[in-house]
Order: structure tokens, then C-alpha cells, then sequence
């Protein structure tokens, strides 16, 4: 299926609509959507023309769940035809509630099961450094997702093997139960990460996170404040 | 030489002229591998080996994945669901330890389910060499493919080895039907069947199951009888040898690594080989009540 049009931030509630219906926060209210607009719009080398080119930038959504900020912004940017979403979580959709790469066009991972996307990325940007590859990976996990123990295996393995090109995004809106005394970028710190807490919503911010040198594998904190919308 | 040494061997010697091969392991074996880029070693941690060796496919390489049998395969099994399985990626995992090679450590060391573990999820295949020089040719064949396989590596060994081939070996044809025994188990059920007239057959690859060598064999035996000997638990493949005979009114029993007790002991392999009466006198007794005995027909 060949699409033609490439849509702006402006179309993503138009796109959240075909999934929630008239839901009115819905699409502002996902957590997820500023960091991933701004990494497809503005980050990541990647195009809906190379999904198989392996030298395209890696992006791993570890957060598998509610994924509806993901598929529109696929279907923004070319991945997906947006009728797709129309139907989405229906029995012949590509579209779950979670994400398989094996239906979707463009997902490298399929996830759900929490703790899992950021040992693969670990994998994943090792795998890219052993052929000599300049390909970076970003990986999406949610601050109550790092209480998974296979977390804190790969912080401190990337950490050790000092992937310079992984990046972890932590979508930090105070999820977890028993929290991040000092903070979530903290955890990353100690074990050798660069990084940097910003603010969720605000594109400029995003970027110049993702963007910033650094020594060793990046983690970027963006903070979103339950009900800011 | 064990068959740990040569999977490390073959392992090292492909890796010289196949760039995709990468071995991930989490400290054991560490001080069996020659240090070099495409080595790691993960530390103590074993759900990020093997999701790590997951995303090393997904970046377009071939994974080895390698530690001991429980930490590979029960510790870390919905890495192995997830992100093999699940993100449709191939890998090469290959255990040592057996289901009791060293049972002085007792039983955070055994993995007996390993192979039944397997049994749950789809598109794996599973050998179980019998014998070092079987090793060889079965990590070679592994690493040139692009699929999932699980090898198990035992110190458990026949006396000699036998060709490498897809499905079952007949070793031995006889009339009052079939014995099957896997890997490790042959000599064991060569021994225990010297004076019975039954065929035996014997296995490398268990998954997929060679349903169409089974048949053939019960279809050449006078009786649609049964034994599946095996070095993991009790049954594993009975489901399989089931569905194989689903048109054969035929009888079927199993042996392996009893279900029913979690056996708080130390000792030797041989001393749980008995416990589980894998040894030879447990599997000949096995054998006369299947088959009968010129002994008990007299």
C-alpha cells in the first residue's frame, strides 16, 4: 500500500479519532506522544521507503501498551494507511493493543510485556557497533516499567559496554509505585549513562535532549505531569 | 574432549570466517572461549543474555546464546517466548549441565523440563547430541541456518558416535517393537535390549519429532509397541510419539527424569540415573515388562 500524504503534529488528534472515537483528551492526555512525534518528525533517520535499509536508526517502543500516540504517529508520517486505524484491535487489524512487528510496517519490536525492549536495544546497538554501523537506537520505556529487574541488567550492562549510540527514553510520569528516590536519570547516572530530565511536552526540549553530544549510552527523562493537557 | 570444548571449537572456528556469528554468555564457559570483540559476556544476568542475543539477530547477526541449562532456559523462558519467538527472530541456544550432570550442586542446577519448556512454544528445533563428535555437526548446521535451535549439551556420552542426520537412526531391528532413546540414553538402551528382539531407534534431533521414522519402524515390528527413553523428563515426547501413532492402536510408555518428587540429593549422576531408573537394570526391567523376556515367557 503506497501512502502519499505526510501529515503534521496538527493531524494527530484527527488520527487518535479514527482509534478513540470522540474522546476529546484522549490524544493530548498520552504520554507518549510528544517524545515520539519529535523523534519521528526531527531524530531519527528513518523513512516508511527503508524499513529494511540496516543502516536506518532503530526505534524500540518498549512501552508496548496504549499505543495509540505510536499508530498515529505512523500513520502521520507514512507507515500506515490512517483507514488502517479505523479498524484497529479488530480481528483481521495489524493493530493490537499491542504492537508486532510482524504486522506493522516500520515496528521494530513487538512488545507489551514489560522490561523487555530495553535488554533488545542493549542487543541491538551492540549488534550495530560489531558491523561498523553509525545507526543509533532509541528506546521508549516508562518509569514504572523499570522496576522489571531485566532493566536494571541492561542499564548497567550498556552502561559497562559503553553504547554510545543507545538512547533511552523514559517516560516519566510517577507511575511506579515505590518510585526513584532521586530521580529517575539518577539510575542511569551510576552506572555510567549521560543524562538529562526534561519536559515531556515541549518539542525544543526533546530535541536538544536527543540531540546533545555525549559520552557513553544517553538517557533522556521526560517528565509529564498526570492531567497537563 | 567434552562436548562443551567442541561447541566452543566449532563455535570459534566458524566465527573466523562468518561475521554474522556473535556469543553471548553470562560467565560460564568464560575461561573456555578465547576473548574477542564478538564475545560477550554479560555478567550474571540472564534475562538480558538472552534478550540481548535477541537483539543482535534483529540487527541482522547470528546469536549464540550459551550458559547453564536452568539459567538459559527457566530463568530467562519469557525472554526466550518474547523475544525470539514472538519478534520472529532466529538463535542458536545452547545449554550444558543436562538434567543432572553435577548433582552435588542439587537442584538449582538441573533441568530436567528444559526440552517440555521448548514443547510450549512453536518454530524451535531442539538437538540433543549423544557423543562430542556429534557436537560438531550439529553447531556448524545451526550456525549456517537462520532459525531457532536449542542444543543441549550434556558430559553424559555414548561410547561412539553415530552420523548426524535430520530424523531417527535405526540402530538395531527386531519384531516386538520399537524403543526410542535420545541422545545420551543409547548405550544405556543398547545394553538394557541386547537380549530383546526390538528395534531401536535413536534420536539427535527431537524437535520436530520424526513422526514418519517412528511410524515406519511400528509399521515393520509385529506389535505397535512403544519406549521412549529420555534424558529429561518423563513423557516429554510422549505427546508427539502419540500423535505420530494416532491411527495405530498401539501402547506407549516413557522413560526419563521422574515428575512426581523433587529428589533432595547429592551424590553422582549414576546414583540419580538409578533414583530415576534410567540406569541399566531400571531400563532392561522397563524393557521385560513391555516386551517380554525369553527369561519371563519360559
Amino acid at each position: 500500500m503506497t501512502v502519499t500524504r505526510e501529515s503534521g503534529f496538527a493531524d494527530i488528534p484527527a488520527l487518535f479519532r479514527r482509534m478513540t472515537g470522540d474522546e476529546k483528551h484522549e490524544w493530548a492526555a498520552a504520554s507518549t506522544l510528544d517524545v515520539l512525534w519529535v523523534l519521528y518528525d526531527r531524530v531519527l533517520d528513518v523513512s516508511p521507503d527503508r524499513v529494511d535499509d540496516p543502516d536506518r536508526d532503530r526505534f524500540l517502543l518498549s512501552k508496548g501498551h496504549g499505543p495509540m500516540a505510536y499508530y498515529a504517529v505512523l500513520a502521520a508520517k507514512g507507515y500506515l494507511e490512517p483507514s488502517t486505524l479505523d479498524t484497529w484491535t479488530a480481528w483481521d487489524s495489524p493493530l493490537g493493543q499491542h504492537p508486532d512487528r510482524v504486522l506493522v510496517k516500520g515496528v521494530e519490536i513487538s512488545s507489551g510485556s514489560l522490561g523487555h525492549g530495553l535488554p533488545i536495544a542493549v542487543g541491538t546497538a551492540l549488534g550495530l557497533r560489531l558491523q561498523g554501523r553509525a545507526a543509533r537506537t532509541f528506546v521508549l520505556v516508562g518509569d514504572a516499567e523499570l522496576d522489571e529487574g531485566s532493566n536494571h541488567e541492561a542499564i548497567a550492562l550498556a552502561g559497562r559496554l559503553g553504547l554510545d549510540r543507545l538512547v533511552t527514553v523514559v517516560v516519566d510520569n510517577e507511575s511506579g509505585t515505590h518510585g526513584w528516590p532521586g530521580g529517575v536519570a539518577k539510575r542511569f547516572e551510576v552506572e555510567g549513562w549521560q543524562a538529562s530530565t526534561v519536559d515531556g511536552r515541549d518539542h525544543d526540549a526533546l530535541h536538544e535532549a536527543f540531540t546533545q553530544q555525549h559520552e557513553g549510552p544517553l538517557a533522556v527523562v521526560a517528565k509529564i505531569r498526570k492531567g497537563d493537557w | 574432549m567434552s562436548m562443551r570444548q567442541v561447541f566452543v571449537d566449532t563455535v570459534e572456528d566458524v566465527m573466523r570466517h562468518d561475521p554474522r556469528v556473535a556469543v553471548v554468555i553470562a560467565e560460564i564457559s568464560r575461561d573456555v572461549f578465547t576473548p574477542q570483540e564478538r564475545l560477550i559476556n554479560v555478567g550474571i544476568r540472564e534475562q538480558a543474555l538472552v534478550s540481548v542475543g535477541s537483539g543482535l539477530a534483529l540487527s541482522g547477526m547470528r546469536p549464540v546464546v550459551h550458559t547453564y541449562a536452568p539459567f538459559l532456559v527457566e530463568r530467562p523462558f519469557e525472554q526466550i517466548k518474547l523475544d525470539f519467538g514472538h519478534q520472529d527472530v532466529g538463535g542458536v541456544l545452547v545449554s550444558i549441565g543436562g538434567s543432572y550432570d553435577d548433582p552435588v550442586w542439587g537442584r538449582t542446577h538441573q533441568a530436567p523440563g528444559d526440552v517440555a519448556l521448548f514443547d510450549t512454544l512453536p518454530g524451535w528445533t531442539v538437538r540433543v547430541p549423544g557423543h562430542p563428535d556429534e557436537v560438531g555437526p550439529i553447531v556448524r548446521d545451526a550456525l549456517a541456518r537462520d532459525d531457532r535451535i536449542y542444543i543441549r549439551l550434556s558430559l553424559r556420552e555414548n561410547e561412539s558416535p553415530h552420523p548426524v542426520v535430520e530424523g531417527f537412526t535405526e540402530l538395531r531391528r527386531g519384531r516386538q517393537g520399537v524403543v526410542v532413546a535420545v541422545g545420551p540414553m543409547l548405550d544405556k538402551v543398547l545394553e538394557a535390549t541386547r537380549d530383546v528382539d526390538v528395534t531401536v531407534l535413536y534420536a539427535t534431533t527431537v524437535r520436530p519429532f520424526d513422526a514418519a521414522g517412528l511410524q515406519a519402524a511400528v509399521d515393520r515390528a509385529d506389535q505397535a509397541d512403544v519406549l521412549l527413553v529420555e534424558p529429561y523428563l518423563e513423557g516429554t515426547s510422549a505427546h508427539l510419539a502419540a500423535e505420530a501413532l494416532a491411527d495405530v492402536p498401539h501402547r506407549l510408555r516413557s522413560l526419563g527424569v521422574r515428575r512426581d518428587a523433587e529428589l533432595r540429593a547429592y551424590g553422582t549422576a549414576e546414583d540419580h540415573d538409578s533414583a530415576h531408573d534410567l540406569d541399566v537394570l531400571g531400563i532392561a526391567a522397563a524393557v521385560r515388562r513391555m516386551f517380554g523376556h525369553p527369561a519371563a515367557a519360559a
